[in-house]
């Protein structure tokens, strides 16, 4: 081998295999690994041991923001900088400034949840060495791919790739950094 | 056992028809968008649209030069097609979002077919009714002044006012949108960068999908934050219509100050997004043969839904002319009578409950539901229905109020029309473009409603017959 390996990949061709091939991925020890699939699945989380996110945390904290920024301009727009007194009600007359607070509280949120999302998941992401196996190029079609790094400290090209062969997959490819 | 199967077909029939494999679903959807040949009807319905959409351009070109005295909008009638367009494209646009957000929290399946374009809809019809009301500032040029900003005027915007809490609620709206459409596409365009052969647009989709491989930790957070920008638009639809109807009611005018005007605002904007959400989808169905995918039980869904909602816009009607005689206040009386029968605009009211009220009826039977051309055309009467709606609401409610020397009679001109029907080209030579080029169906959420996405022998899942079809 000439180029230095990523990792290795096995394929497979349906939900349930890949579900439980990962299953004992993890209960073997793994501990770097990734599964790709055309689409979520749900008991992923679980076989693979995926810890959930932070990122519904991130989008209340956006939220807040958005709701104490909206709530800042309109006091200080109508209560310091810029009093305009309307049919001699409060300068600071709450109920009627409800809806700018409100959907600057969304706002701030959907921003949190779009651009979170893409952080914590690292995109945008161009080159990744997943993308160097061929038949990569199904894992968003059809197939179902379940991925152990070579920076696992439990993993030794021979042996992860006698392991991998026993879970009954497709084909087990060498994934090229 | 068997009969509890057949039961459970009858109440949750599949979404999905045919057999069909994760493969053929993605080969199905993605090749619309990247077949070689485009079809030959496509570029005779964009040709119209385009051409359509010049009326736009030069309109708008003319207002800019000579202002908005083109329009036939004079006092007492200030408001006209202007916000008569804006409230009946922006009521379309949110059929789209109820499809994308609030049917997905309520966990109905048969969304998933219909979100990807319903959500484009809502798009481009926020596109049009933007142009409305920022068209009907005269100097669009100046509409950053509505924003926020410290100026060298020393002079901040009213935030009680509803036309303030418009700018935050539409511009909110089309925001959220835009991410919430552009995150469903994303793990479409990774599939269709991995099958376009085309070195150009193979670049231009992996550009556009940033690079998502489908990793089992992407999909977790991802759908995290799906969920959550679904809750997330569900209040804001609901909110964005209810400030567009506080756009009238806050004000003092007979036929405008009701209670009842957000729910019977948002059950109408659900209710016009349903009827166009269903003449773009009748159509494109046949066109690019969507019948697996998009089939006769969605359409049925969808008449349910234009019927329910049809009914509380009746309600609301009803209710317009109770206040008004209720009330035992002249002016209100005398507004209600005026728009039903003593006034000049008698007949666009009645016309207005036939589109909205008599034809909806229909739907009631199972054999216009399951017909195609009915719902078509019901559909149709009630997009026209919709915006003689707003036409009444809006110029009887203005044309005679309180003082009788202010009355007048409001006529559109010809550039009122040609912005109009410019908008509509504008609207649908997008839908054309869309079409075209990005997956009209949500490929990755279809294959979840296949048999086979489903991870057998984990406990429940032999036990749930209908889940696999639907529910």
């Amino acid at each position: 081998m000439d180029k230095k390996l990523y990792g290795l990949m096995a394929e497979f061709d349906t939900t349930t295999e890949v579900v439980k091939a990962a299953e004992q991925v993890r209960d073997a020890g793994y501990k770097k690994t990734d599964a790709f699939s055309p689409f979520p699945i749900h008991e992923m989380d679980e076989a693979l041991g995926i810890k959930r996110s932070i990122l519904s945390f991130l989008i209340f904290g956006g939220g807040i923001t958005g709701l104490l920024t909206g709530l800042a301009l309109v006091f200080w727009t109508h209560t310091i900088e810029y009093p305009i007194m309307v049919a001699g009600r409060p300068h600071f007359s709450f109920p009627a400034f409800i809806p700018p607070i409100y959907e600057l509280t969304i706002l701030f949120s959907a921003f949190t949840a779009v651009f979170g999302m893409l952080l914590l998941n690292g995109l945008p992401q161009p080159y990744h060495p997943v993308f160097n196996v061929p038949r990569f190029n199904l894992a968003m079609r059809e197939k179902f791919f379940l991925l152990i790094e070579s920076a696992d400290e439990k993993f030794d090209y021979e042996e992860t790739k006698k392991f991998m062969e026993s879970l009954n997959p497709q084909e087990v490819h060498d994934v090229e950094e | 056992m068997h009969d509890l199967k057949e039961v459970q077909k009858k109440i949750y029939p599949p979404m999905v028809e045919g057999k069909h494999t994760f493969a053929t679903v993605s080969d199905e959807i993605g090749d619309i968008t990247l077949k070689k040949k485009t079809p030959f009807h496509w570029f005779i319905g964009f040709g119209i649209a385009f051409l359509i959409a010049q009326a736009l351009l030069m309109t708008i070109t003319y207002l800019l030069a000579k202002g908005i005295g083109i329009w036939g909008n004079n006092q007492p009638i200030g408001w006209a097609f202007d916000i008569i367009n804006f409230v009946w494209w922006i009521g379309i646009g949110h059929a789209g979002t109820l499809i994308s957000a609030i049917l997905l929290l309520l966990n109905q399946k048969w969304r998933t077919s219909i979100n990807r374009f319903a959500e484009a809809m809502t798009l481009f019809a926020v596109a049009c009714a933007g142009m409305f009301p920022l068209l009907h500032t005269g100097r669009p040029w100046l509409a950053y002044w509505m924003l926020p900003y410290p100026n060298v005027m020393g002079m901040w915007q009213n935030f009680r006012s509803p036309l303030m809490w418009d700018v935050f609620a539409v511009s909110t709206y089309a925001t959220v949108s835009a991410l919430f459409w552009y995150v469903g596409l994303i793990p479409d365009l990774a599939t269709l960068r991995d099958r376009a052969k085309n070195p150009f647009f193979k670049f231009v989709y992996g550009l556009l999908s940033m690079g998502w491989r489908g990793s089992a930790r992407h999909w977790h957070r991802y759908e995290i934050a799906y969920l959550i920008l679904a809750g997330l638009s569900t209040p804001l639809v609901l909110s964005v219509h209810s400030i567009v109807s506080f756009d009238f009611s806050v004000s003092q005018l007979p036929g405008w100050h009701a209670t009842i005007f957000p729910p019977y605002f948002v059950a109408g904007a659900i209710f016009a997004g349903f009827a166009m959400v269903l003449i773009l989808c009748i159509p494109l169905r046949h066109w690019y043969k969507m019948q697996d995918f998009i089939t006769k039980t969605h359409l049925i869904y969808m008449g349910k839904v234009m019927l329910a909602t049809g009914l509380i816009v009746v309600y609301g009607y009803f209710m317009e002319a109770f206040f008004g005689w209720y009330s035992e206040n002249q002016y209100e009386s005398y507004m209600i009578q005026n728009r039903i029968w003593t006034g000049p605009y008698w007949f666009m009211y009645w016309l207005l409950i036939f589109c909205n009220g008599i034809s909806i009826q229909f739907l009631w039977f199972k054999r216009f539901r399951e017909s195609e051309f009915w719902l078509f055309v019901i559909s149709v009467i009630v997009s026209v229905g919709m915006w003689l709606e707003r036409f009444v609401i809006i110029v009887t409610s203005l044309h005679r109020d309180f003082l009788p020397a202010n009355w007048a009679m409001y006529s559109p001109t010809m550039f009122d029309w040609s912005m109009f029907l410019g908008t509509i080209g504008f609207f649908f030579t997008l839908i054309y473009l869309f079409v075209r080029f990005l997956p009209i169906i949500s490929i990755f959420e279809v294959r979840t409603l296949l048999p086979d996405a489903h991870v057998e022998d984990h406990g429940h899942a032999h036990e749930h017959v209908g889940d696999e079809a639907t529910a």
